[in-house]
């Protein structure tokens, strides 16, 4: 597969992108740091990505920079037929609802940035036959909690937007794979409580992986998530009145 | 706005392999190796796979700054061999991503999973010691974040002194931020292996030494148990990588995810349980001459099967000792170290023998021409303690040395009489580290920095 990634440089972007070099997946890079890029590509090409692994400048805040981003995809691939959006803000609930402007900005990129994206790649790909889209919500948008529902809310619209976005474009041969990371130790998530289930970026990789080669539209990861998600779906609301996470 | 953060530093106890000592730290693991603006002092870590307390923090909430994030590769040059990678890559990753283009790691330890970061800073070696001598003779080049924040490269030819105090130097002279180091052709991922039973230390130092001249790789296992004139009985192991027609259509089978799941209980490694373990053991390798054809895992890596094997020896953990002696001393301080042990009932599985080749130019390399021993001692406390304060009597009277990357209890003054060089090392430390931000708790036990 020819590959665009966004967020390739850290965490489960990083890891999922060296599985997909690992087994010789042409690939390209979008971010916002050119310099981290730059090393990334690199490793992703020792590690068995054919070379040149390229890349080109791209703000998920930014959406006007969205067209000739993925155009310097297209050329350096010679067509890409699949989008990986791993990146995205993040940050605690109490800094997110004591700083509006950092609200506005998470919110701006995890929901407004991405799905302008994902909604601009599908086009491209549905004229041309089709592909895949793979964006990262979180288990966090699957139910409220008060510890974490501004983050949770960038995610819950984004999974109801790729999920439509399944609906929609499947039939003209565009797959869209939502992932739904649980707690993931990575440099994002470093020093939060560890909740059990944690997982690690290299299984969550694998996992992504199968489900996007299978065709879903939707996978936990680690596994175990959609499980705990469907028991705290179903707690009653008193419940998570009364609980304190 | 930064792209991603969590809750700062994790607060968590950190510890070495043997679990002991525990020391409270902050620990960070970032993706960019950097230093705090602020100078604050830190202990720079890798996979927690020394001993005892070489990646602890010099004082409880200190900082630790964990590197095994910080792994990409550079660059790979597949006509030399040489890869360029930052420090957390771990030899696991090497090994999964090169030993199937028909690369290995030129030195390795006892197991895969550290970081090539602290392979530099433990000047670490392994089987092939005799021939090749340890891990810093592989690298070209090291980039180094020194105390001012400064990136300063320094390699055998270049910055030699920081070099030479960096190898070896417990990662006390500077961040370790990425390393270029030499891989080794192979023909294929299997060892051919040859074992025989030996019946006494003479006999084992003589087939090391036979050996030697003809096998890459070698190592004795001693039955710590033998006393009188069985001591040293053991087995002795030398293995060379096989070629491509010895290896054949071998595929490796993909091992068991063994663990061990909760801390033993202490009376679990009693001696007779210990003395029928290693029965079975060399039962299980008998005397004669066999050769085999095992995976490098098996041959490299057998205790790294068993995740957390370390639980083994309950909630206190466990004391590894490791020491050489110079060849000049001749078997009988070996003798006598191991008739010490099995005197103490100081119940350890098996010990390691192996004889190591000429010492590095590095200023604290651990290895010296003669005979190495290492095995492991369960924590009972101060009896432990002053079993290892009474080798390292022996040890010293010899002219050999103790291991950092295993040791937790030496004291400053021992270890002082030990390393003939650690003047030099200082003074380069003290140049390039003046106010010694670089610290841990090792460093507070032997070189007298601020906790």
């Amino acid at each position: 597969m020819k590959i665009v990634l966004v967020g390739a440089t850290r965490g489960m972007g990083r890891a999922l992108a060296r599985r997909l070099a690992e087994r010789g997946d042409a690939l390209f890079l979008l971010g916002r740091d050119e310099t981290q890029m730059d090393l990334s590509a690199r490793d992703l090409e020792a590690r068995g990505a054919p070379p040149p692994v390229g890349q080109a400048r791209l703000d998920l805040g930014e959406p006007d920079g969205f067209a000739a981003a993925l155009d310097a995809a297209d050329r350096a691939l010679s067509r890409m037929d699949a989008l990986v959006v791993t990146g995205g803000l993040f940050a605690r609930q109490e800094e997110l609802a004591a700083d509006p402007a950092r609200l506005a900005a998470l919110l701006h990129a995890n929901f407004t940035g991405t799905v302008l994206l994902c909604q601009q790649a599908a086009e491209r790909l549905a004229g041309r036959g089709g592909g895949l889209i793979c964006a990262f919500g979180s288990v966090a948008g699957d139910r409220a909690r008060r510890s974490n529902y501004l983050y949770g809310a960038s995610k819950a619209g984004l999974a109801v937007f790729l999920d439509g976005l399944d609906l929609a474009y499947r039939g003209r041969g565009v797959r869209v794979l939502c992932v739904k990371p649980g707690f993931v130790r990575t440099s994002m998530t470093e020093g939060l409580p560890v909740p059990p289930f944690a997982g690690e970026p290299d299984a969550v990789a694998r996992r992504v992986v199968a489900a996007m080669d299978a065709g879903r539209h939707q996978v936990y990861a680690p596994g175990i998530w959609r499980v705990v998600m469907l028991i705290i779906r179903a707690l009653p609301r008193a419940v998570l009145r009364r609980v304190q996470f | 706005m930064t792209p991603a953060q969590g809750g700062g530093p994790a607060v968590e106890d950190v510890s070495g392999w043997g679990r002991h000592p525990v020391v409270r730290g902050r620990v960070e693991r970032p993706e960019n190796l950097a230093l705090p603006e602020d100078g604050e002092p830190l202990v720079p870590r890798g996979l927690g796979r020394a001993y005892g307390d070489a990646a602890l923090p010099a004082n409880p909430g200190g900082l630790v700054l964990e590197s095994t994030r910080a792994d990409r590769i550079r660059s790979f040059d597949p006509a030399t061999g040489r890869l360029h990678c930052e420090a957390g890559l771990s030899l696991a990753e090497i090994l999964r991503i090169f030993v199937p283009r028909g690369w290995f790691p030129p030195v390795t330890p006892g197991t895969k999973f550290v970081t090539v970061g602290a392979c530099v800073a433990c000047d670490v070696h392994g089987k092939n010691h005799h021939r090749d001598g340890s891990f810093g003779n592989f690298v070209d080049r090291l980039t180094l974040r020194t105390a001012a924040g400064r990136l300063v490269e320094c390699g055998p030819d270049r910055e030699r002194e920081l070099f030479l105090a960096t190898v070896g130097g417990m990662g006390l002279t500077g961040l370790i931020v990425d390393v270029t180091l030499r891989l080794r052709r192979v023909e294929s991922p299997w060892i051919v292996l040859e074992t025989q039973g030996v019946a006494s230390l003479d006999a084992m130092l003589e087939g090391l030494r036979l050996s030697a001249t003809h096998w890459p790789y070698t190592v004795g296992w001693i039955d710590c148990l033998a006393r009188g004139r069985d001591v040293g009985r053991g087995i002795l192991m030398r293995g060379r990588h096989a070629t491509q027609v010895e290896a054949g259509t071998r595929r490796a089978r993909p091992a068991l995810p063994l663990r061990v799941p909760f801390d033993a209980p202490e009376w679990l490694l009693n001696p007779l349980f210990v003395r029928w373990f290693n029965r079975l053991y060399a039962w299980s390798h008998g005397s004669a001459l066999k050769r085999r054809i095992v995976s490098y895992d098996a041959f490299f890596y057998p205790l790294d099967a068993v995740g957390q094997w370390n639980r083994l020896y309950g909630r206190r953990g466990l004391l590894q000792y490791q020491c050489v002696l110079p060849r000049a001393a001749g078997p009988r301080p070996v003798a006598a170290l191991l008739e010490r042990l099995a005197g103490a009932g100081a119940a350890s599985f098996l010990a390691v023998i192996k004889d190591c080749g000429p010492a590095s130019d590095a200023y604290l390399s651990f290895p010296m021409e003669g005979t190495t021993l290492a095995l492991d001692l369960p924590n009972r406390g101060a009896v432990t303690e002053a079993l290892v304060h009474d080798l390292n009597a022996t040890v010293i009277e010899h002219g050999g040395r103790v291991y950092l990357a295993k040791d937790a209890v030496t004291r400053a003054a021992d270890f002082a009489r030990m390393m003939p060089r650690i003047r030099e090392w200082r003074a380069v430390r003290d140049r390039w580290d003046p106010g010694h931000r670089f610290r841990s708790a090792l460093s507070v036990r032997l070189f007298g920095d601020p906790a």
